[in-house]
């Protein structure tokens, strides 16, 4: 038993019941935002559903870290010693890695943009 | 149905805290292991003790809560406080005795069940025969016994042979409530399959295929996104099940697969948002939804800190909110409207003023009573009848 929403378009058909019609007006808003998002992102042309998606679906999450580089800066922290590149900002490749502390929050949704092609 | 915050004899505390998983490295492939907890189900109850599982991307755990309301006193050859006594000077004996002390609750694991999923494990189901369970992930289904870690059968593989031809993946499985034999697994595609173990040792074969039909002239970008199922439960008596996808909820009778025998609508309103709410990511949103006791009203979650109960027998829906500003200790909850568009009437609420931020993802009803669970993101509400 369906219970759609009045949608606010202006209806061609007033007060028709029909069920196709009903559902030909549903869809003028979700095809509506389809050509918005189509527009703002053009490179996006191949089906969501497509192995693409679902295989960034699979790898949601997923955050690379190099286990040599976490040890040694694990025992660097321990000895309490500075890299000796000096004060800059520019840590040598390998220091700027994540620990557990310092991992942050994530989206639960995919991580790679999905709007990219 | 009028909700009052609160209980009639007092507030709710907190019983237990404690940290199920840890953040963990797979060294293996490089790869860091969330500690955020997927899914959670309790165990019925057989003693004194509660159990439940839980379960992040990879791990599941099966935890003892148990209580403790008396210690032993009196110990001959200790102390109160822990130390020993020197026994040459002990020149009576004792009997200890239990006290009454302090409510103190333990947490502990009695099982941890690892090593089992490749991919990220999205449910776990206890069977009806109390011995096993199931975990499923994006591509496959295990069995697990809940005495043995080291050992699980793989009962659903959907992985393609050539990862290219991936079309679906699995989003939510769970046992029936009765036969033991009998699960089913929904797909980011909007079907639901059930299998029957006794057909096969590999289930990729479903006994029955639930999908609702689609009329191809009305699919666009988002159609597939938004059918995917977040969520799916069999009704306390085994006969329906109910599925949440993006917009809706639908309840199905096992006996019919072609179509729902009811539709609820939760947000229809979100249609003509759904450019944004792609944009944001909130279209991936994954709600559950359950049913009350007696299987007459379901309630699934939304935006805006907003929730929404259907009631089967009336057809009759309300929309609460779960926010403390808006809701005093012992009020009955007021219903909410949304506006979808056009002239907004007084206390309705714009789509656009909506807060996507604020969504209630997890719903819990009591099996027994009228009180409900109610998780935003920050805080638990639990709701009761209005006691007369």
């Amino acid at each position: 038993m369906s219970q759609k929403q009045e949608e606010e378009n202006p209806a061609e058909e007033t007060g028709e019941e029909k069920q196709d019609t009903q559902e030909k007006e549903g869809m003028l808003p979700e095809r509506a935002e389809e050509a918005k998002l189509k527009a703002k992102y053009p490179s996006l042309g191949q089906k969501p559903g497509g192995s693409d998606f679902l295989m960034k679906r699979l790898q949601k999450g997923q955050k690379y870290f190099d286990s040599g580089d976490y040890n040694m800066a694990k025992a660097k922290m321990k000895n309490k010693q500075l890299p000796s590149a000096g004060p800059d900002k520019n840590l040598v490749t390998g220091d700027h890695i994540p620990t557990p502390q310092d991992l942050p929050q994530r989206k639960s949704s995919l991580v790679t943009s999905k709007l990219a092609g | 149905m009028n909700k009052i915050q609160s209980h009639s004899r007092g507030e709710y505390n907190v019983y237990s805290t404690f940290q199920s998983h840890e953040p963990e490295f797979d060294y293996l492939k490089s790869l860091e292991i969330e500690e955020k907890i997927n899914k959670i189900r309790w165990l019925p109850q057989k003693n004194a003790a509660q159990f439940l599982l839980s379960t992040n991307d990879k791990t599941i755990k099966l935890w003892k809560i148990s209580e403790r309301d008396k210690r032993p006193e009196g110990y001959n050859l200790k102390e109160e406080d822990g130390r020993y006594r020197d026994p040459t000077t002990v020149t009576t004996l004792r009997v200890p005795v239990f006290r009454p002390m302090d409510l103190m609750v333990e947490a502990s694991p009695r099982r941890i069940f690892a090593n089992a999923h490749t991919y990220h494990i999205n449910s776990i189901s206890i069977n009806s025969d109390y011995e096993t369970y199931l975990s499923a992930d994006d591509l496959r289904i295990n069995l697990w016994h809940l005495e043995i870690t080291d050992r699980s059968f793989n009962i659903v593989d959907i992985k393609p042979a050539n990862m290219e031809e991936l079309t679906e993946v699995i989003t939510a499985a769970e046992f029936h409530p009765n036969s033991c034999n009998t699960f089913v697994y929904s797909s980011s595609k909007g079907t639901i399959r059930l299998c029957d173990m006794r057909a096969s040792a590999l289930c990729d074969r479903h006994s029955k295929l639930f999908e609702e039909p689609e009329d191809p002239s009305n699919r666009s970008f988002f159609s597939e996104i938004i059918s995917s199922i977040s969520d799916v439960k069999f009704s306390h008596s085994g006969r329906y099940m109910m599925t949440r996808d993006y917009l809706s909820v639908k309840i199905w009778d096992l006996n019919m697969e072609n179509r729902p025998v009811e539709t609820y609508q939760v947000h229809e309103y979100l249609r003509s948002k759904l450019c944004s709410l792609y944009e944001n990511d909130c279209i991936f949103d994954k709600f559950e939804c359950c049913w009350n006791g007696s299987d007459s009203v379901v309630m699934t979650g939304s935006y805006n800190n907003f929730f929404r109960m259907f009631d089967r027998n009336t057809k009759r829906d309300i929309t609460l909110e779960a926010s403390r500003e808006n809701n005093k200790p012992r009020t009955v909850l007021k219903p909410r409207k949304v506006c979808a568009s056009g002239k907004r009437k007084k206390d309705e609420i714009s789509v656009d003023s909506l807060d996507f931020n604020k969504k209630i993802l997890h719903t819990a009803w009591h099996p027994k009573e009228n009180i409900i669970a109610v998780a935003t993101t920050n805080n638990l509400y639990i709701f009761q009848d209005k006691v007369n």
